[in-house]
């Protein structure tokens, strides 16, 4: 959906509203562009620094284009002893992207992440919602084709 | 209603509804703050002016706690004192420890409040987040790794200006202060005023400096060098080498400009006759035609970006006349070079400005001509200092000298520019003269020296009943044009300064903006107007000369091509 469109639906709200809005367009557009955040302000006749900074305040709202499947490596005490790693030089090698890089085809980010709180089964990488466990580099690859095809399939 | 408090063991009277910082500074008793501003709501954020009060389990700040009778005040216990001290130790722990090779070395809040509460070390190191300084804008550096969050530039930048290019970005400890979308300054809405330079403790905005180029410039035998400061300086610079605010000293000022080295040394308020001229004579001429009315005032180059970008649509009420600044420069490099033999490209003309905004206007495409800039280097009043120091100027061992012929005189209509108010009693004069053929009888207009953000009042000349609106704090500027367009005023012409207070109070100032400085600045241009034989610009000598010698008549081809120009909107994220 268009963005002029989610605005529509709003006609003649206020500043009350700039939380649902930004949410409603990240669902629809998968982030917030900066032409959102310019066409957000003329709606509600605010600065655009102002919409800029609230939308930056809150964990969930994105700036860019989202992965489908974004990758994280827990870096948690235990995770980092028993070899988080050498699973972040396997996804580099298989992704062929830096850490926190979008992938060219926009399916895959990894990064670091502070403890994910599953330490008993470490190390433990999270994709999307999903907990892995117990993993090793060399499950890697089998990881990352079952995503490709899950994404061929839908 | 008064009331006795308990303050260290001693009594004394707080108000009733004031804060405890009031009530304390009221009674002479200094509390360290930080993210408090006078007049501005306070936000408590800092910290740095907690106090104990006996009774209360937590330290109140005292910028936003209100007094209350049953109070008793600790300011100074060693548990404040501690609390204050650690406060400002986590504030530094991620601040550079730079101090000598930073702009505001030596006029520092931060360094100033480290020195009075003896922090020795560095206690806490903090991780240091990774900036870029952002020098993309003309007039204004930005280095946000030296900011501390106060928050004061951006209340300055919504509240006084009405922009809101500043706003806090992100949060927890990656929250910066930053445009929308985080862009440059240069490719963002800033009107580039420099009210945040004026707030900001920790430097983490500045000018950008025109001096190492200047230098060069001053030292280099192909060029000749010409200066011109604008009317507010002279009244300012006393206190950049501790003379009482508000002395005027032109005097002095010219001979060390001359020491230092610049060829010419003429005053900007010499432009400010000829812009009252053009101005009057373009005012008349709409007046007469009934159109575009109410005329704006163009001197003010963050108000001209601020309506290039904000309301496009009433460009037309602009005035066509360059600023006082543009005008200096454009006869500099013409009548002038013509008249001294001069190729322009051999003159280095150099302005100063109270104003960070000048800088900006100076390198607009509209102000080059066949690659001659009318103006090559603006200085603030701050550079100003500086540069006079760097020479070793001693100030106190100098004899006042004039400025030179024939851009050194001036009427005190031109002085009168300095303070909001000044230019449209300025004008008037002129006007008068104009339209009745007689001088103006009662020069001072009391309702244009006001202290206040919107001034409106009419004024008869002749056959015509005129209204005038006279706006400073550019936030007010939005309700005013609002009530333009929307039919409900009756103006004639208005006169917008972006700086509360016009330029005597403008973003290239000594840091910090004192009120009471600011004051004794615009009572000291009041009274050279009240002194001054020649007090309009129609009666400036050597401004006639010029219209007789080079520029004909105002409004002529000339005046048009050398004096005037044309703005045009401007695309940029609001
Ligand atoms: S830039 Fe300066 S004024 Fe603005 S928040 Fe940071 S320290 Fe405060
Ligand atoms: S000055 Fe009081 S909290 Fe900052």
């Amino acid at each position: 959906m268009e963005i002029e469109t989610i605005l529509e639906k709003y006609t003649g709200s206020q500043r009350d509203n700039l939380i649902p809005i930004l949410e409603e367009i990240q669902e629809e557009r998968g982030f917030i562009s900066e032409e959102a955040i310019v066409k957000v302000s003329r709606f509600l006749k605010l600065p655009a620094s102002k919409i800029y900074g609230v939308a930056t305040f809150y964990d969930f709202f994105h700036f860019e284009r989202q992965p489908a499947y974004h990758i994280r490596v827990c870096n948690g005490i235990n995770c980092h002893l028993a070899g988080s790693d050498n699973i972040l030089r396997k996804l580099e090698e298989e992704l062929k992207v830096k850490a926190g890089q979008l992938t060219r085809d926009g399916i895959f980010k990894y990064e670091l992440t502070g403890c994910l709180g599953a330490c008993n089964s470490a190390p433990v990488i999270k994709i999307n919602d999903e907990f892995y466990s117990g993993i090793t580099a060399d499950d890697i690859s089998q990881i990352i084709e079952e995503c490709k095809m899950k994404i061929k399939e839908a | 209603m008064f009331f006795d408090i308990e303050v260290n063991n001693k009594i004394i009277k707080a108000r009733q509804g004031e804060t405890i910082l009031q009530a304390l500074s009221r009674n002479g008793i200094k509390v360290p703050t930080l993210c408090y501003m006078e007049d501005f709501t306070p936000t408590g954020a800092c910290r740095m002016c907690v106090v104990e009060v006996e009774g209360m389990n937590d330290l109140a700040p005292a910028c936003s706690h209100p007094v209350e009778e049953w109070m008793k005040i600790k300011t100074h216990s060693p548990m404040v004192v501690k609390a204050r001290k650690t406060n400002l130790e986590l504030l530094l722990a991620n601040h550079p420890d730079d101090c000598l090779y930073c702009v505001r070395n030596g006029n520092c809040e931060l360094q100033k409040l480290a020195a009075e509460l003896d922090v020795k070390e560095r206690r806490f190191v903090g991780k240091r987040n990774k900036y870029k300084t952002d020098p993309s804008s003309p007039s204004i550096v930005h280095e946000p790794e030296k900011c501390i969050l106060c928050g004061r530039c951006v209340r300055i930048c919504e509240e006084v200006i009405g922009v809101s290019t500043l706003e806090f970005v992100r949060r927890g400890d990656s929250t910066s202060v930053s445009t929308a979308n985080e862009k440059p300054l240069n490719l963002s809405n800033c009107i580039t005023c420099g009210q945040c330079i004026m707030v900001c403790p920790a430097s983490a905005f500045y000018e950008k400096t025109h001096l190492p180029e200047l230098q060069e410039s001053l030292h280099n035998p192909k060029l000749h060098t010409v200066l011109h400061y604008s009317p507010a300086i002279s009244v300012t610079l006393a206190e950049e080498f501790g003379l009482k605010a508000g002395k005027d000293i032109s005097g002095l000022l010219n001979a060390a400009l001359r020491k230092i080295g610049f060829n010419r040394v003429f005053d900007t308020s010499f432009a400010a006759d000829l812009n009252i001229m053009e101005l009057a004579d373009e005012f008349i001429k709409r007046l007469e035609a009934d159109q575009n009315l109410p005329m704006f005032s163009s001197c003010c180059s963050s108000w001209v970006k601020f309506i290039e970008q904000y309301s496009p649509e009433m460009l037309h009420h602009l005035s066509a006349c360059k600023s006082p600044q543009q005008m200096m420069g454009a006869i500099v490099k013409s009548y002038y070079a013509e008249s001294e033999n001069l190729k322009p490209e051999e003159i280095y003309s150099v302005s100063v400005m109270p104003c960070t905004a000048k800088k900006f206007e100076a390198q607009r495409e509209e102000m080059t001509h066949k690659c001659i800039t009318d103006v090559d280097a603006v200085l603030t009043t701050r550079e100003l200092a500086k540069l006079i120091r760097l020479y070793g100027i001693d100030f106190h061992h100098n004899e006042p000298e004039l400025p030179d012929m024939p851009m050194g005189t001036r009427s005190s209509a031109g002085k009168l520019y300095g303070a909001s108010g000044g230019l449209t009693e300025a004008l008037i004069r002129t006007l008068h003269y104009r339209i009745t053929s007689k001088e103006i009888t009662q020069f001072k207009i009391t309702e244009a020296r006001q202290v206040k953000g919107r001034k409106e009042f009419k004024f008869k000349i002749g056959q015509y009943e005129l209204g005038f609106a006279i706006i400073s704090g550019l936030v007010n500027v939005k309700d005013l044009l609002k009530d333009i367009k929307e039919g409900k005023t009756n103006l004639h012409f208005v006169e917008v300064m972006a700086c509360p207070g016009g330029c005597i109070n403008g973003g290239g100032q000594p840091i910090p903006a004192d009120p009471t400085a600011v004051k004794a600045r615009a009572k000291t241009l009041y009274e050279i107007d009240e002194k001054d034989s020649i007090k309009a610009s129609h009666k400036n000598p050597m401004v006639l000369d010029l219209y007789q010698m080079f520029l004909k008549e105002p409004g002529s081809d000339k005046c048009k091509t050398l004096l005037h120009t044309k703005y045009t909107p401007r695309d940029v994220l609001l």
